[in-house]
């Protein structure tokens, strides 16, 4: 930048003036202007403790529940509501109970054509003995799989709510972990004679869904119920080796996954009329069914996961 | 089959999928999913629309192998693939609003959980809005409840967990009698899609009878369905919720969660009772009146606030008033208008939302009016915003407010009985809202000295500094905008869609 | 009084199971006590699905010896509903659960009301 102007005559321009005034400089006030000073509001430390102390009492007494009438009325007014209420809703159910259809008549409005097809063709068209595995993983899909995600946004709130970071623990949670049973030779011994008998047996009522009562969510329960036994005989040491937060979240992803993409095939070929090329197989073998043994499949291994991540969850708060 | 119509189905499973998805991610991967989650199903969402638009004719779409009574299926139309969109829209936009927040507030080994349940919740909503089945109703408003809680405590401080404990007692009775009355229905229909369900009762009304059952069961769905969108009696829950949690939560508990139930509602009084049943039962006069209670107390409880984001909250509980007074007219004219009164609401209340939190930054992060003194000077664009939802609020022109009370007006005129309470309580309570809203952006405005911003600790924000956040306020303002001016085509849509509904 | 009380003397309890459930839901003050009453309440819908279901003389719908007959078996819808929704409602216990723990490690009560107090006490 040449500078036309000497220093002198520069200091003079307004622009000058107001680069300074910018950045703080000179402000052109003071000592031009007769500026007067507000005076600050002086408060004591005193009568600021006093209020303070006030507020406090104030507060204190209108929360105080034995004290504040208003709160006291309040609150029985709301017991005597409650009350009332809950009596009418039980009146009023039970004279509507009395306009119902009859429990156990055969001619009512829900024995219609729906539950027909599913007990006179359930056979042919899923390949599931069990009737009503075939029609919640088949005919009604759409409800159970919004239903294992149910299952699953659950797991994840619990991992939110509860879940500790492993270096923050409290001494407190430390102190409560030491009643956990350590080496106690009765249970160990039992659960060493009953967790296999019980994962065996939860793999096989999953495996089955189809052919005999039971399927995923019973089978899965099982499961998890083996594995909770199990930590509780040998402790978080074994567990943690083959489970963690992670074990928890692949496997899940992975049964959701296979779920959700076995589903939208069903789905999709479904509305678009295409013809499923998934084979039914003899009713009644293991290897039938089509999806449904893998669905159930996926579910067992999503509800034993989070039985069991709901039991570690409240226990201890981490894997 | 057009291609096209596989989209709301593809949008289900997409956002099912991702919810899995985001738990073994790294948050960061997670958020990105989340942001384009959302774009792809809004996008889907608009193709179905313009699909639904050219055509002018629904459709219902299979889900599975077998037939409609037998097996589950999804039904679209145009005020549904609408509605979608629009949820899509604000939930962008209530996302990437909130994201510094969510990326400050929440524990970092967490946050790709929030991004789950983030996208499970705009699953369980886009399949409300779809279904045609009641019971895969009841699954997703179950999915939808316990993501609205996580989002809720996801922040956790005491508050927010107290907060979400009693949002999960309310909605809890809420889904309890709602599945009870689903249950009746289907005792005595025998059906749980809804087309079947309404076949079923027309016939039983047309034999002159309207028995105590179905009185009993459309109460049911409609009391449950009432607490868990927090109409006026049974909103104590809402403002400590919507209050203290991430404020992307706050935006989308008020602006999508609560909606979701109300479009739920209209749906069953539509194609599940049918609307002329429905009119007979008497129900409507109490959420008539209470949608009325509402109006008026929502508002004063917000004039007594002193901390703006349960202010907003209380306003809250106001506008579901509105929705559900103009569902209690019992007309078609006053359904449209709360469907109306949805899409304004929810756009005005997100942007609301955001711009408070853009004010409280400013302001050490305190909440308080007093502390906010000015705020609007130190945050420009935050200002701005809440200035312009404030004036939607209160209805004033080219804002959308203004056309929602617009239409509520002209629907109240044709109903002969109802007319003069709503035209009171719409007046009392605009200039209740007036009060509130007017009250803090003077507040905003107030312009502070320097000693106050050294003790208030008050901080400076440029636009320049978030170009994000001015984006989405911006955005949120031509929404509003745009739902204020061009309402005409909006309107026609909405009657094209209810008509679609019978 | 319809005339099928007597016959639908199940639903009756049902639906006076339900209510009870809804007293404790709305009436107690201790949490876990709040939620046993949920528990209730969803029992009550399961016991009434149950019913419903239910057809005097007929056999659970799983298929034996190639019998496909609709007079053979029970309706197995609400079987299917019931399933659906014991799912739900052990997320949602699992839920409250946990929220309770953290609530406790916090206040150390269960007391809603008392938590409620205390934090408005506190001015927060």
């Amino acid at each position: 930048m040449s500078r036309l102007k000497t220093k002198e005559e520069y200091e003079k321009t307004i622009g000058f003036k107001f680069r300074r005034w910018l950045y703080g400089e000179e402000d052109p006030y003071i000592n031009k202007v007769e500026m007067v000073k507000q005076h600050h509001r002086h408060v004591e430390e005193k009568t600021i403790t006093e209020r303070m102390h006030e507020k406090q009492m104030h507060r204190e007494y209108t929360y105080d529940v034995n004290r504040n009438k208003v709160l006291k009325t309040y609150s029985m007014l709301y017991r005597i509501a409650s009350v009332v209420f809950v009596i009418l809703i039980a009146a009023l159910l039970v004279y509507n109970v009395s306009w119902l259809p009859k429990t156990g008549a055969a001619e009512k409005a829900v024995n219609n054509e729906v539950p027909q097809r599913y007990i006179e063709n359930g056979l042919q068209e899923t390949g599931a003995v069990n009737i009503v595995t075939g029609m919640i993983l088949d005919y009604r899909a759409f409800d159970t799989l919004g239903e294992s995600h149910v299952l699953f946004i659950a797991t994840i709130t619990v991992l939110i709510l509860l879940r500790n970071n492993k270096k923050k623990a409290t001494i407190a949670q430390i102190s409560d972990r030491r009643f956990e049973p350590k080496n106690d030779s009765i249970l160990q011994l039992g659960a060493k004679i009953l967790v296999p008998v019980i994962f065996v047996f939860g793999i096989y009522v999953v495996l089955n869904g189809h052919i005999s009562p039971g399927g995923g969510f019973s089978g899965g329960a099982i499961i998890g119920a083996g594995l909770i036994l199990y930590v509780s005989a040998f402790g978080f040491e074994k567990t943690e080796k083959f489970f963690t937060e992670r074990t928890y979240k692949v496997i899940s992803f992975a049964a959701l996954a296979t779920y959700c993409i076995a589903k939208s095939y069903s789905f999709y070929t479904g509305a678009n009329h295409i013809h499923s090329i998934i084979p039914l197989g003899q009713p009644g073998a293991i290897l039938s069914s089509g999806l449904i043994l893998i669905l159930n499949i996926c579910v067992g291994m999503v509800v034993a996961c989070t039985m069991y991540t709901f039991y570690v969850m409240f226990r201890k708060g981490d894997f | 089959m057009q291609f096209v119509q596989n989209f709301p189905f593809f949008c289900i499973i997409l956002t099912l999928f991702s919810g899995s998805v985001c738990a073994v991610l790294k948050s960061k991967p997670a958020r990105i999913v989340n942001t384009i989650l959302i774009t792809i199903v809004g996008i889907l969402n608009a193709c179905v629309l313009a699909f639904e638009i050219k055509t002018g004719e629904s459709y219902t779409y299979m889900m599975g192998h077998f037939p409609a009574p037998w097996g589950n299926e999804i039904r679209i139309g145009v005020l549904e693939a609408g509605m979608a969109l629009f949820f899509c829209v604000i939930m962008l936009l209530s996302m990437l609003g909130g994201k510094h927040k969510v990326l400050t507030e929440i524990a970092k080994e967490k946050q790709n959980l929030y991004y789950v349940l983030v996208n499970l919740l705009l699953s369980s909503l886009i399949a409300l809005v779809y279904t045609n089945d009641i019971f895969t109703a009841y699954v997703f408003v179950e999915i939808n409840t316990i993501s609205a809680c996580g989002l809720i405590m996801i922040r956790q401080n005491g508050r927010t967990i107290e907060a979400a404990v009693r949002y999960m007692i309310m909605s809890l009775l809420g889904s309890g009698l709602l599945l009870m009355g689903i249950c009746m229905l289907y005792d005595i229909t025998g059906h749980l899609l809804m087309s079947n369900i309404k076949q079923t009762l027309e016939a039983t009304y047309a034999s002159g009878k309207l028995d105590v059952p179905l009185l009993v069961s459309v109460a049911f769905m409609c009391i449950g369905l009432a607490i868990k969108s927090a109409l006026f009696p049974f909103h104590a829950w809402l403002p400590d919720a919507y209050g203290y949690s991430t404020v992307s939560s706050a935006a989308i508990l008020s602006s999508l969660v609560s909606k979701g139930y109300i479009f739920l509602l209209i749906k069953i009084i539509y194609r599940v009772v049918g609307f002329e049943i429905f009119r007979d039962t008497h129900i409507i006069n109490v959420l008539f009146i209470f949608g009325l209670c509402g109006m008026i107390f929502g508002s004063v409880s917000a004039i007594r606030e002193n901390d703006i984001r349960r202010m907003i909250a209380f306003s809250s509980v106001a506008q579901i008033g509105y929705i559900y007074m103009g569902i209690g007219l019992g007309t078609e004219v006053g359904m449209a208008a709360s469907i109306f009164h949805i899409l304004s609401h929810a756009a005005t209340k997100s942007m609301l939302f955001i711009a408070a939190i853009g004010l409280t930054e400013v302001s050490d992060g305190s909440r308080h009016f007093i502390k906010l003194t000015g705020a609007g000077f130190r945050n420009k664009i935050a200002g701005l915003t809440f200035m312009a939802g404030s004036l939607s609020m209160v209805g004033v022109p080219i804002f959308a407010g203004f056309i929602s009370k617009l239409l509520f007006a002209q629907a109240a005129t044709v109903n002969k009985g109802k007319m003069l309470p709503v035209l009171i309580c719409l007046g009392i309570s605009t200039i209740l809202n007036a009060i509130y809203f007017m009250k803090t952006v003077i507040r905003i405005y107030t312009p502070i000295d320097d000693k106050t911003f050294e003790e208030n600790k008050c901080s400076v924000i440029k636009a320049r500094q978030v170009p994000l956040y001015t984006v989405t306020c911006i955005l949120f303002i031509i929404v509003n905008v745009v739902l204020g001016t061009m309402s005409d085509p909006i309107m026609d849509l909405i009657t094209k869609g209810l008509s679609m509904f019978a | 009084m319809g005339p099928n009380l007597i016959a639908n003397y199940g639903e009756a309890i049902a639906m006076i199971m339900f209510a009870i459930g809804m007293g404790n839901l709305l009436l107690q003050k201790n949490l876990i006590k709040k939620i046993i009453g949920l528990n209730i309440m969803d029992s009550s819908v399961y016991l009434f699905l149950a019913l419903k279901g239910y057809i005097t003389g007929r056999k659970v719908p799983i298929v034996v010896d190639g019998i496909q007959e609709v007079t053979a078996y029970i309706n197995p819808i609400p079987a299917g509903l019931v399933l659906t929704g014991i799912v739900v409602s052990v997320s949602v216990s699992a839920l409250m659960l946990s929220l309770t723990i953290r609530l406790y490690k916090r206040y150390h009560t269960l007391d809603l009301d008392e938590i409620s107090l205390r934090l408005r006490q506190e001015g927060l």
